[in-house]
């Protein structure tokens, strides 16, 4: 694999936006798991394939866009969060009705764009179950920059997010921007919905934010070391199922959250024993 | 005298059709300790909310040190406890340290020294007795303790006022009484003015300086020996409730 590393580029690019997507996707994933919200993985991620699909049905247009179907899907994970908040605000008492509304739309949409644009190809089925070489250089670079700019935000507004999380009335009586800080998590997690189906495919997106969280829960004694943890977990199962994949010629999307689903039960595993083993201890 | 540390004048509010303050006012003397006392549903939590600026006035006035609250801006000088503080996700993985620390989040800054930071979280946990349980998640925690360090939250921004809604409900009986006596000394020695909530009219008479009766309109402002003295039924008006069906009311 080394050498195919470094003698095709599609590869190369797939494995660096796999690290990248390993980092931003558990990172978010913290505050959306922690916040209850772990369902807006699911419909951002159907909508952004509506948005991809849509791309390619434009590339089969006379007048193609310079938007590649990939930004396509980007704009529409965006907007999407932009609507969930905007129906979030409009059924004030009915706030969890705003994903399924966002996620049918998606499919729906997604279905037509499909169809017009001549039904499921190769390219359809890469984006969603993950593709080991179809990144190029392009959508990492893009990549590249969402990496960077959702962990410069998410370091600057740490805390605040954090607090946040845990007790909105406490944060905006302290004199946090509630409603900002709100809306600009949302567009980040849109960013980093688009950005991890590049890999993992957009099936299985809210498996690569919530399962390396679910992991890291167990183990981390706080909020920080959650993060922490999570991170590794992701990366972890994202190098094993990006080589796995690779060397079965099985869509990643699928190794990877196969392996992140088996650290889960590997921890779970370890901390039943270790309970045991304490219990044993205090008895003999 | 000096400007009253809150002020509130002929403030009215309504959700929809449904009117729940009226022509409220009285004003709040620095370094005092009040309690705010009516029954369920009586407004009390509104106008907390009011006070606090997390709900917009719709008819009179609040001042906050001789401001009006929607230009208040200095937020780390009034600190909340909520009566909803309880009721956050038990599974949240956060530690005692980590939830007092929230209680600096608005004011700090990316280069602020994060063991000035450590210092004041330790102090607070030091002052509401809970250094022991610092690294520990807060959901493990019993509910007196998870109180204490709400409280410690709302401390360790060294504010002026603090503001407890019904904090007590859901505590039980012994942690009460460490409770008012923690209050007392917050008050007293550290000069933190006080307003907490209770529609439990029976024990905060005996602790606070100065008592408020709310049921829409405001009943009562004074003394609570005052008001200890009054008969039965002088007190049922001023509580604007029966106080039979008050004393069950837990
Ligand atoms: N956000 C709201 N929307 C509509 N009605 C509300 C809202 N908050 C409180 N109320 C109503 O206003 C009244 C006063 O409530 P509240 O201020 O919470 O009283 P208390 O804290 O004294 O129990 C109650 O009848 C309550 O149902
Ligand atoms: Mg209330």
């Amino acid at each position: 694999m080394l050498e195919a590393l470094l003698n095709y580029e599609l590869l190369r690019n797939t494995f660096f936006t796999g690290l990248l997507v390993g980092l931003i996707a558990p990172l978010l994933g913290t505050f959306v798991v922690v916040q209850r919200q772990a369902m807006i993985a699911d419909g951002l991620s159907h909508v952004t394939l509506a948005g991809i699909a849509f791309g390619m049905f434009m590339q089969k247009q006379p007048m193609s866009t310079m938007i590649t179907p990939f930004q396509f899907g980007m704009i529409f994970s965006i907007a999407g969060a932009v609507i969930i908040e905007k129906l979030r605000s409009m059924y004030r008492e009915f706030q969890e009705i705003a994903i399924p509304i966002i996620h049918s739309l998606g499919v729906g949409l997604a279905i037509v764009f499909i169809a017009l644009a001549n039904g499921i190809n190769t390219d359809i089925y890469s984006y969603l179950f993950g593709s080991v070489a179809a990144v190029s250089r392009n959508d990492l670079l893009l990549i590249l920059g969402t990496t960077i700019f959702v962990v410069v935000i998410v370091f600057v507004l740490y805390k605040k997010l954090f607090a946040l999380s845990f007790d909105e009335e406490f944060a905006e009586v302290s004199g946090i921007r509630a409603r900002f800080i709100h809306y600009l998590f949302m567009i980040l997690t849109a960013l980093v919905i688009a950005a991890s189906i590049r890999i993992v495919g957009v099936l299985l997106v809210s498996a690569l934010m919530t399962l390396p969280v679910a992991t890291s829960m167990r183990v981390a004694k706080s909020f920080k070391q959650t993060i922490w943890y999570s991170i590794l977990y992701g990366e972890v199962a994202v190098i094993i199922g990006l080589i796995s994949g690779y060397y079965l010629e099985i869509p990643p999307g699928g190794t990877i959250v196969l392996t992140a689903v088996l650290l889960l039960g590997l921890t779970l595993l370890v901390k039943k024993i270790k309970s045991l083993g304490r219990i044993e201890g205090e008895h003999s | 005298m000096s400007t009253p540390l809150v002020s509130v004048s002929h403030l009215s509010h309504r959700y929809d059709q449904h009117s729940v303050l009226e022509d409220v006012s009285f004003d709040v003397e620095e370094g005092s300790f009040v309690g705010l006392v009516g029954p369920n549903g009586s407004g009390k939590t509104t106008l907390i909310k009011l006070i606090l600026g997390i709900e917009r006035i719709q008819k009179g006035s609040i001042e906050i040190f001789g401001k009006p609250v929607q230009r208040f801006k200095n937020k780390g000088h009034i600190s909340f406890v909520s009566q909803k503080a309880n009721s956050f996700n038990r599974g949240f993985p956060a530690t005692a340290k980590e939830v007092v620390g929230m209680g600096l989040t608005a004011r700090s800054s990316l280069f602020q020294s994060q063991s000035n930071v450590n210092e004041q979280i330790k102090q607070a946990l030091e002052y509401v007795n809970m250094t022991a349980f610092a690294n520990q998640n807060i959901g493990e925690l019993s509910g007196g303790q998870q109180q204490r360090v709400f409280i410690a939250r709302a401390l360790v921004s060294k504010p002026k006022l603090l503001i407890l809604d019904e904090p007590t409900v859901g505590v039980d009986t012994d942690n009460v009484q460490q409770f008012y006596q923690l209050l007392s000394t917050l008050n007293r020695e550290l000069g933190i003015t006080l307003i907490l909530v209770s529609h439990d009219i029976g024990t905060i008479t005996t602790q606070v300086n100065d008592l408020l009766c709310l049921n829409k309109n405001l009943h009562y402002h004074g003394d609570p020996n005052k008001f200890e003295q009054l008969s039965n039924e002088e007190r049922s008006t001023f509580y604007g409730h029966d106080l039979n069906v008050i004393t069950h009311d837990h």
